[in-house]
C-alpha cells in the first residue's frame, strides 16, 4: 500500500484497536483525524474518533477515556502539543497511559506549517510543569508510523505513562509503500476490567473505589508517588532504549541524528563513503529514553560527532551527555549510567531552522569541511553552523 | 427506632468544607440520590473538579477520575463516550463553569453528552480565598474587587444557565439552592432529574445550584443563607429553565 | 537503479496526483519508492510540487538537492527548478505560456506541447496523463502499462470508464 505517513499511522491505529481519538484540526497532521472518520472505525472495531473544541478539550478527554483502562490517543502539531501540555502533565501525574502524536512544523509561535525537529526538549524534558517525561519514539519512515502505534501503546501501559510519536511534516506527509498491521481485536469492558484494577471503570461490590487523580497535598506521600514514578522510568531506561546505527564501527565522522534528518543523512552517509570519507549514522530511535550505551559504544572510533537536525541545537545536548558524563554515582535515578569514553570527540551541529530543510548534499558539503579542516579549526561545541552567506539551496518545499 | 441513617454511599472521612458550606449539603444529597438510584455503583463515575469540591472523591464511595480545572466536561466525554451505560457526572464550581472551563462545558452540552453537570455557584473563588468569579453579584465584596464588584470593571454577573438552555443538545437546565429546607428537597429532586435523563440518553442536564460560602462571604451560615434568599436569587433567580 | 523526479505547476493542476500515479506505477513495477509533496495553502493556487523517488532499493533520503528528471508545468517552476536538473539530467516542460525558455545546455531539455495536445483532442482533463506519458517516453522508469496499473488502483470504481481514455493520452503523451 502507498500511503502517507499520517494515512498509515491512522490505520494503523484502527487496526490495533485503540479505544478512542480525540483531536483538534491542524497543519501539518490533520490527515490523521480525516483518516479515521473516513474509515467510521465506530462501524468496524467499535473505535471513537471525536473532534474536539480545542486541544486542551482534546487531550483531557484522552485522560477521561485513559482514566477507565481504556487506549486513548491524540494528534496534533506544535502550536497544538503546546496547548495539551497542561494536561499531558496531569497525565503522567495520575500515571494513565495514552498516545501522543507530534507531526512537527517550525516554530516558535504560529511558525511555518513546514517540517522542523523544534519540538525535541519539549518532547524529551517532560514539556509540562513536575517532575516527568514522555516515552518519545521518532519514526524516520512511513512504515515507522505504522508500526510505532503499537510499541508506543504497550510501553505506554507497562510504564502507566504517556508515549509520544515525535514526527514532522515530512514523515507525516510523504507517501512509501507500508505494510499495516494485522487487525486485532479492541478488549471488552470486563477485560479491561480485569487487567486495569487501576481503572475508574465503576466500583465492584465489595470492592475499594478507584480514585484516578494527580492530587496529594501530603508532601511525604506526594514523594513517594514520585519516586515509583522515577522507578519505572529506570526501568524503560534499562531496557527500552532503541536505536539504529549504519556504518558506526569505523566511522571517524557520526552523524547523529532522528527521525527524517537520519533518514536524510543517511543518503549523506552513502554519498560520503563513495567519495571515501568514513562516515556513519547514529540514529536514536527512542529520543527519551535516549539511547546512551548504545552512542557511547559507536563513537568508540570517532574523531567528530556532527549532531544534524532541523533546530538550533536540542538532542546535542543528550549527546553530550551521553559522551562526556563519568560513572559518578548518581542520585538522580534518570540519568544514564556512564563509562569513560575511551577517546574525547569534537562534538559540533548542523541545523536548519524555521522548516528550511537540508539536503544530503548539503550535510555531505559540511561534512567535508570538518574532514579537511585540521583539529584546531574545528567549530566550537556551541555553534549551530548555517549554511555560507550564499543563499541556501531551498529543497523544494 | 431508626429515625435517619448516613447514606450508605457517603464515608466516614471527616469533611473539610468550612462550617455552613454548602459543598457539604450537595455532596450528601448527591450520596442520597445515587443510594436511591440503586443501580448498583459498578454503573456510576464521578469526575471531579479543580477548587474546594476538589476533595468530593473522598466523601462518596464510587469511583472517580479527578480532572484538571474546568475540564471536567471534556474528561467526562472521555470516559462516557467508552461507557455509555453508565452514570457519568461532574461536579464543578463557577470558577470551572464559568471562567477557565466556558469552552469545555459550551461544548459538552452543544454535543449533547449524556452526561450531568452539578454546577456549584458560590460567587467566589473559594479554594483559592475568595476573589471574583464571573458569578460574583454586582457591588459584593471579594479580595479581587475589594470595593465591591464594578462592570465597569469587570463586567456583569455571567448568566450561564440560560445559555446553556438555548443550547439544543442540552435537555434539562435548572437553578436551586441549599438554603433553606425546601430548597434542598427541590435541590435532591433536580439532581435525579438530571442522573435519570443521563441514564436515558436524553442529552446534557445542568443543576446550577446557588451556594453559600461564609468563609468568604465574611458572614455566619445563617447570614450566609439569608443573604441567598435576599439578594443572590435577585441576580440568579430560582426554578428550571428548561425541561425535556 | 534510482531516479529522482520533480514535477513542479500551479497548484489545483494536478501535479500531486500525478505525482501519486507515478509513484504507484513504480509499485507496480515493483520499485520502492517515496512521494513527498509541499502541502498547506499552496495547494490552492501558486506553485505546487511533488518529488518522487523511483528506485531498485530501499530509498534512503526522500528530500532531494538535484533531480534526474524535473518536469515544469508553467514559468514559475521552470525558472526555478531548471538549476535543480542534475547535469546529463533531463527537464521536460510545457510550453504553453513559457516566454523565457531554459538555456542550459549540460541537461536534456524536452519542450512539449501538453496544453495544446489535449485541447486540440478535448482531453483537458487528462493533462497529467499525456505528460506522464511523454516522461515515459524520455525516462523509462516506468512503462505505459505500469502506469495503467496505477490508475486502476487509484482512480475512485466510478470514474473507471475512463480508463481507455487516459490510455489513450498517455499515448499521445508518448508520442509527442
Amino acid at each position: 500500500m502507498l500511503l502517507k505517513g499520517n494515512e498509515a499511522l491512522a490505520l494503523a491505529a484502527i487496526r490495533y484497536g485503540v479505544d478512542a481519538y480525540y483531536g483538534y484540526p491542524i497543519t501539518p497532521q490533520s490527515e490523521i483525524m480525516e483518516t479515521l472518520i473516513a474509515q467510521k472505525p465506530w462501524e468496524s472495531t467499535g473505535m471513537t474518533v471525536l473532534q474536539a473544541e480545542s486541544e486542551v478539550a482534546a487531550i483531557n478527554m484522552v485522560y477521561g477515556t485513559a482514566a477507565t483502562g481504556r487506549m486513548a490517543m491524540t494528534s496534533s502539531s506544535g502550536p497544538g502539543i503546546s496547548l495539551m501540555q497542561n494536561g499531558i502533565s496531569y497525565l503522567c501525574g495520575a500515571n494513565l497511559p495514552c498516545l501522543i502524536v507530534n507531526v512537527m512544523r517550525g516554530g516558535p509561535g504560529l511558525g511555518t506549517i513546514s517540517p522542523s525537529q523544534a519540538d525535541y526538549f519539549q518532547a524529551t524534558r517532560g514539556g509540562g510543569h513536575g517532575d516527568y517525561r514522555t516515552l518519545v519514539l521518532a519514526p524516520s519512515s512511513v512504515q515507522e508510523m505504522a508500526d510505532f502505534v503499537a510499541i508506543a501503546f504497550q510501553w505506554a501501559f507497562r510504564y502507566r505513562n504517556p508515549a509520544m510519536i515525535l514526527a514532522d511534516g515530512t514523515i507525516g506527509q510523504m507517501m512509501e509503500k507500508v505494510t499495516l498491521p494485522p487487525f486485532q481485536q479492541r478488549l471488552t469492558a470486563s477485560e479491561v476490567a480485569k487487567l486495569h484494577t487501576w481503572a475508574s471503570t465503576g466500583r465492584r461490590e465489595g470492592q475499594q473505589r478507584n480514585i484516578v487523580s494527580s492530587l496529594d497535598l501530603d508532601p511525604a506521600a506526594m514523594e513517594l508517588k514520585c519516586l515509583n514514578r522515577e522507578q519505572r522510568y529506570q526501568v524503560a531506561i534499562d531496557n527500552d532504549a532503541r536505536h539504529q546505527a549504519i556504518h558506526c564501527d569505523d566511522a571517524e565522522i557520526l552523524i547523529v541524528a532522528f527521525g527524517s534528518a537520519a533518514r536524510i543523512c543517511t543518503k549523506t552517509v552513502q554519498l560520503a563513503r563513495q567519495q571515501g570519507i568514513r562516515a556513519g549514522l547514529f540514529r536514536p530511535i527512542t529520543l527519551w529514553p535516549f539511547p546512551a550505551q548504545a552512542l557511547r559504544q559507536a563513537a568508540q572510533h570517532a574523531q567528530h560527532i556532527l549532531v544534524v537536525e532541523l533546530n538550533a541545537g536540542q538532542m546535542i545536548d543528550d549527546v553530550r551527555l551521553a559522551l562526556t558524563t563519568q560513572n559518578n554515582p548518581t542520585t538522580t535515578p534518570n540519568l544514564p549510567n556512564t563509562s569513560n569514553h575511551p577517546n574525547t570527540p569534537t562534538i559540533t551541529h548542523y541545523g536548519r531552522l524555521g522548516g528550511v530543510v537540508f539536503t544530503p548534499e548539503e550535510i555531505l558539503n559540511h561534512i567535508k569541511n570538518i574532514h579537511t579542516a585540521p583539529p584546531t579549526q574545528t567549530a566550537p561545541p556551541t555553534q549551530t553552523t548555517p549554511p555560507t552567506q550564499t543563499a541556501p539551496s531551498t529543497p523544494p518545499h | 427506632m431508626l429515625l435517619y441513617k448516613k447514606p450508605s454511599l457517603l464515608t466516614d472521612t471527616n469533611m473539610h468544607y468550612c462550617p455552613g458550606c454548602s459543598h457539604a449539603v450537595v455532596n450528601k444529597i448527591i450520596a442520597e440520590v445515587l443510594e436511591e438510584m440503586n443501580i448498583g455503583t459498578e454503573n456510576i463515575i464521578g469526575v471531579s473538579p479543580v477548587g474546594c469540591g476538589v476533595f468530593i472523591y473522598n466523601y462518596i464511595d464510587i469511583d472517580w477520575v479527578e480532572a484538571a480545572h474546568g475540564r471536567a466536561p471534556a474528561v467526562a466525554t472521555g470516559v462516557k463516550r467508552m461507557n455509555p451505560d453508565k452514570l457519568v457526572f461532574t461536579y464543578q464550581g463557577d470558577g470551572e463553569v464559568t471562567a477557565i472551563g466556558t469552552g469545555e462545558v459550551i461544548h459538552a452540552c452543544n454535543r449533547g453528552e449524556n452526561i450531568a453537570i452539578i454546577f456549584i455557584n458560590n460567587a467566589v473563588f473559594g479554594m483559592t480565598n475568595g476573589q471574583m468569579a464571573p458569578t460574583t453579584p454586582l457591588g459584593m465584596k471579594t479580595t479581587t474587587c475589594p470595593d465591591g464588584r464594578d462592570p465597569q470593571l469587570n463586567g456583569y454577573p455571567l448568566p450561564m444557565a440560560q445559555l446553556f438552555a438555548d443550547i439544543q443538545g442540552t435537555c434539562y437546565v435548572t437553578r436551586q439552592a441549599v438554603n433553606t429546607y425546601k430548597a434542598v428537597k427541590n435541590t435532591k429532586k433536580a439532581i435525579r432529574r438530571a442522573f435519570d435523563y443521563s441514564l436515558q440518553r436524553k442529552g446534557t442536564s445542568v443543576v446550577e445550584i446557588i451556594c453559600a460560602c461564609p468563609t468568604n462571604w465574611k458572614m455566619t451560615p445563617v447570614e450566609a443563607n439569608k443573604y441567598i434568599s435576599d439578594f443572590s436569587v435577585k441576580t440568579f433567580p430560582l426554578g428550571d429553565l428548561k425541561r425535556p | 537503479m534510482t531516479c529522482e523526479i520533480l514535477i513542479a505547476g500551479f497548484g489545483g493542476q494536478g501535479v500531486l496526483s500525478m505525482g501519486k500515479i507515478l509513484a504507484y506505477a513504480g509499485i507496480m513495477n515493483n520499485k520502492e519508492v517515496t512521494w513527498l509533496p509541499s502541502y498547506g495553502p499552496e495547494q490552492r493556487g501558486g506553485t505546487s510540487n511533488v518529488t518522487v523517488v523511483i528506485s531498485d532499493n530501499a530509498i534512503s533520503s526522500p528530500i532531494v538537492d538535484h533531480f534526474d528528471v524535473v518536469i515544469a508545468l508553467n514559468q514559475q517552476s521552470l525558472t526555478k527548478f531548471e538549476s535543480k536538473v542534475k547535469p546529463d539530467g533531463q527537464l521536460i516542460y510545457d510550453t504553453y505560456g513559457i516566454t523565457t525558455p531554459p538555456s542550459r545546455t549540460d541537461i536534456r531539455i524536452y519542450p512539449i506541447d501538453a496544453m495544446q495536445t489535449a485541447v486540440k483532442n478535448n482531453m483537458q482533463k487528462m493533462f497529467n496523463t499525456i505528460i506522464l506519458g511523454a516522461l515515459i517516453a524520455v525516462n523509462p522508469i516506468v512503462s505505459i502499462n505500469d502506469v495503467m496499473q496505477s490508475l486502476k488502483k487509484t482512480l475512485p470504481e466510478r470514474y473507471h470508464h475512463l480508463l481507455p481514455a487516459n490510455e489513450q493520452a498517455l499515448h499521445i503523451g508518448f508520442n509527442l
